[in-house]
């Protein structure tokens, strides 16, 4: 136990509960995203799949970080664009094409590998590139804080500032107004000649470019290689943070963020000898834990709520 | 001779399942004019409405305006050419602002962000100019029914519309609400803006419009000057023949009581105290009605009583047994009998077959099963002999339900609850958008149920409906009952119009009234 706490309460544990929350906080940004725009999707494990895949592959191709990136993100869009193809034009099932796509992800890319590489696992013999880590001016050097917040990954600090940009994006711009619109009553954004078709294609667009930044990041950050079902899960950990998150950006961040944790926390203890099957579950029971705590709560708050303004009322005719 | 503003000649739309919505219509209005477009549900209004406005396509005949022939292709072109919908279901985003749903679609911008101040700006400087009065803060979903039509109505406005097609607008209002919409478009009209109003209540197009064109079965049948022409005239262009519009019915005479609900309180999910101490009865052999604008506790009152919601605080007992504790199944076995407001998701299964949605309530039942499985026979014999008592057009038994008309759909709800023998039937809305012949029909219906001894509990927003239909009423606003009428015969749209709105409040003793 004391090998425990000593393990986590260090600067360093802080430091890798950011650094394991990084595609979660994208992925749900990105599902934040869909779901304000009524397009809710199961798909962001085969996008963010598809853009590690790529991304590993261009910047191995190219030897340029930058286009590994671009490439990366080509690899999400080309799903999150299938999946619009089939379910808003051909008018297929959302949530089966999504399984579809998913399972398309993950043998496509093994598949691929395999010719490259002729191995199903890893990608570790091709020369891919990773984005640079940043060491922050000043804020390195003070202690503590500079060993959490600095060196982290590029991608890491882009993810933060993707959290206001979502929330200005939707919040704050029309485009936002409109995909919030559309979200809420597609009829109504027809009514008024938007194109609802666009709108929907387009917030799958920007959801699929933050979720494959979210790839980028395991591919040429996290690891720098690409490997078999790399995403473990993370794609459907990021649409329940944006649940509890309640589709806002800052609590949606914070859900991310104690996902996270349990996932750091999973990570220190198996360094510590215990079973690894039970460890390995952690992020997942905590995601469960956490739905089902959420659903429970918001069922009591209700209740509560509902006595509270009946009691009010009440007093309030009293006194009259 | 005014000139024709618009004119739409030789229109003709079939749809795809070869339904012909529209025959050879033509249609004109004159600038500045209130033109009633009136017609039974099911004439066609609708559809010559939406090929106006870009919805759809007509497959023959062209439209002009000003004289010159257009192409409306969808609703951003008809908005250019500054033709405006007022729909009968908003079209607005109840989680935002009345300025962001005015606004939607032509964003005012600073620095590239959507400018909430000027949309703010936008909506007050429409609302002073019309008349037409909202916070431009507020949002919508705090609205009444009222103000979000003004919204809607200023939404088409500001986007410059010159044109304004009001789809069945009073249909949700109260008489003073809709007074109020008369005053506001008449204004309109002074400052040269032009008006179709699209209603089937006579009396209103009497008072408002200029002139009146007729709409039956798809086809023109003709346009007339309102002052040349009188109520029964018009009826009779829309139906081909006379209607009895009253209902014949005896003095109710009341037995013991099925329905007892005793201080009902509920908050909804978001909060909002919806209902607040309700308590009536009914006994057997009368018919209750609830009367009062959409959304303020009726439907909540309704789908309490029918075990649907089991979220309140109070009583609700049936033939003297706790609702509360019964499942759905219980309930319609203790006498219950419900036609849901949502014909499409409670009423029917639209894939299922007439005869199926016939015994949906009533399949388990020993008489329908013939060892494992389903009595083919006897559901056979069930379902022509109610689509015969019932009066269903259909092409048989075996049809689709989704296939038919929402009358005919009706019909076939109302074939399978009432004749469930049960003690209680609570209509809601039981003849909303559907024609004049169905309506009258399930109406007459009710009084005989009422006459075989079933309490009956009628909700409706039709006032002339709940008026003629009920012996005893309730009118809610608010979630409160602010008046009962032991005899529904002495009162007047007027004086129904001010409890509806909240305007007038009886004492307590006397809403007591309707608990015992």
């Amino acid at each position: 136990m004391d090998k425990i706490f000593a393990a986590i309460f260090t600067p360093e544990f802080l430091f890798s509960v950011i650094r394991v929350s990084t595609p979660l906080i994208l992925g749900s940004m990105a599902a934040l995203i869909c779901n304000r725009g009524g397009m809710l999707h199961i798909a962001f494990e085969g996008i963010m799949l598809s853009a590690a895949f790529f991304g590993m592959l261009t910047s191995a191709v190219t030897q340029s970080v930058l286009l590994g990136i671009l490439g990366a993100v080509a690899g999400g869009l080309l799903i999150s664009l299938l999946l619009g193809y089939f379910n808003l034009v051909l008018n297929s099932d959302r949530t089966l094409t999504g399984i579809a796509l998913n399972t398309f992800a993950s043998a496509g890319t093994v598949f691929a590998l395999y010719l490259l590489v002729q191995d199903k696992g890893t990608s570790s013999s091709l020369p891919s590139l990773v984005v640079p880590n940043i060491d922050i001016p000043l804020l390195k050097d003070i202690p503590v804080l500079g060993t959490i917040l600095s060196g982290h990954n590029a991608l890491t600090y882009a993810a933060f500032l993707i959290v206001f940009l979502t929330y200005l994006i939707i919040f704050r711009t029309p485009l936002g107004l409109r995909i919030r619109t559309v979200g809420e009553n597609p009829n109504a954004a027809a009514s008024v000649g938007i194109n609802v078709l666009k709108i929907r294609f387009i917030t799958l667009a920007i959801s699929a470019v933050v979720a494959s930044l979210a790839g980028a990041y395991m591919s040429m950050g996290y690891l720098s290689w690409f490997s078999r079902d790399m995403m473990a899960g993370r794609g459907f950990m990021s649409i329940a943070a944006q649940n509890l998150g309640a589709a806002l950006p800052l609590p949606s961040l914070l859900a991310s963020l104690a996902f996270g944790a349990v996932t750091a926390l999973a990570n220190v203890l198996q360094t510590l000898n215990m079973p690894s099957e039970i460890i390995q579950a952690m992020p997942y029971v905590a995601t469960l834990i956490g739905l089902g705590f959420f659903g429970y709560g918001a069922q009591k708050s209700s209740q509560k709520r509902s006595k509270a303004v009946l009691e009010k009322a009440r007093a309030a005719e009293e006194k009259a | 001779m005014e000139a024709n503003i618009l004119s739409m000649e030789n229109i003709t739309k079939v749809y795809p399942n070869g339904f012909v919505a529209n025959k050879n219509v033509n249609f004109s209005i004159h600038e500045g004019e209130i033109h009633a477009l009136v017609g039974e549900n099911g004439a066609g209004k609708s559809t010559l409405m939406k090929m106006l406005f870009g919805s759809e396509k007509p497959d023959e005949g062209r439209i002009l305006l000003h004289g010159k022939e257009v192409q409306i292709d969808n609703p951003t072109v008809a908005i250019g050419y500054g033709i405006g919908m007022v729909h009968q279901h908003f079209m607005l985003v109840p989680s935002l602002s009345v300025a962001d749903n005015l606004v939607i679609g032509m964003e005012p911008k600073k620095g590239g962000l959507y400018d909430v101040e000027r949309a703010e700006e936008i909506a007050r400087e429409a609302s002073e100019k019309y008349n037409l009065k909202v916070d431009p803060k507020a949002r919508v979903v705090d609205l009444s029914v009222g103000l979000k039509q003004k919204v809607e109505i200023l939404k088409a406005l500001v986007r410059g519309a010159k044109i304004l097609i009001l789809d069945e607008p009073t249909a949700v209002l109260t008489p003073q609400e809709t007074k109020e919409l008369f005053i506001e478009l008449k204004h309109l009209k002074t400052q040269g803006y032009t008006v179709v109003f699209i209603s089937h209540k006579l009396h209103e197009v009497k008072e408002l419009c200029d002139r009146v064109t007729v709409l039956r079965a798809g086809r023109t049948i003709g346009v007339e000057s309102v002052e040349n022409v009188s109520e029964q005239d018009i009826s009779r262009m829309m139906v081909g023949r006379d209607v009895r519009l009253d209902i014949d019915k005896e003095k109710a005479q009341a037995k013991d009581t099925v329905l007892r609900v005793s201080h009902i309180n509920k908050v909804n999910a978001l909060g909002k105290q919806v209902l607040k101490d309700v308590s009536f009865q009914i006994p057997r052999g009368v018919i209750l009605g609830i009367a009062g604008v959409e959304g303020n506790g009726q439907s909540e009152i309704s789908e309490i009583i029918s075990g649907m919601d089991r979220s309140f605080e109070g009583e609700v007992e049936v033939n003297g047994k706790n609702a509360r504790e019964m499942t759905v199944r219980q309930l319609r076995e203790n006498g219950v009998s419900h036609i849901s407001e949502d014909r499409m998701t409670y009423g029917i299964v639209g894939d299922g077959s007439i005869a199926e949605n016939m015994i949906s309530d009533r399949y388990y039942k020993k008489e329908f099963q013939k060892g494992l499985l389903l009595d083919e026979k006897k559901i056979a014999g069930l379902a022509d002999d109610l689509i015969e008592k019932f009066n269903v057009k259909c092409d048989g038994k075996d049809q689709p339900i989704r296939m038919l008309s929402g009358g005919n759909m009706q019909k076939v709800v109302a074939a399978r609850e009432f004749t469930s023998g049960a003690d209680l039937i609570i209509a809601n809305q039981p003849t909303r958008g559907i024609d004049i012949g169905a309506s009258m029909f399930l109406r007459n219906k009710l009084v005989e149920l009422r006459d075989g001894g079933a309490a009956v509990l009628l909700i409706s927003a039709d006032l002339s409906e709940v008026m003629e239909v009920s012996d005893r009423l309730i009118v809610m606003s608010n979630g409160r009952i602010s008046a009962y009428f032991e005899d529904a015969s002495e009162v007047t749209e007027e004086d129904m119009g001010l409890y509806m709105l909240g305007l007038k409040q009886m004492e307590p003793e006397e809403i007591r009234r309707a608990s015992c």
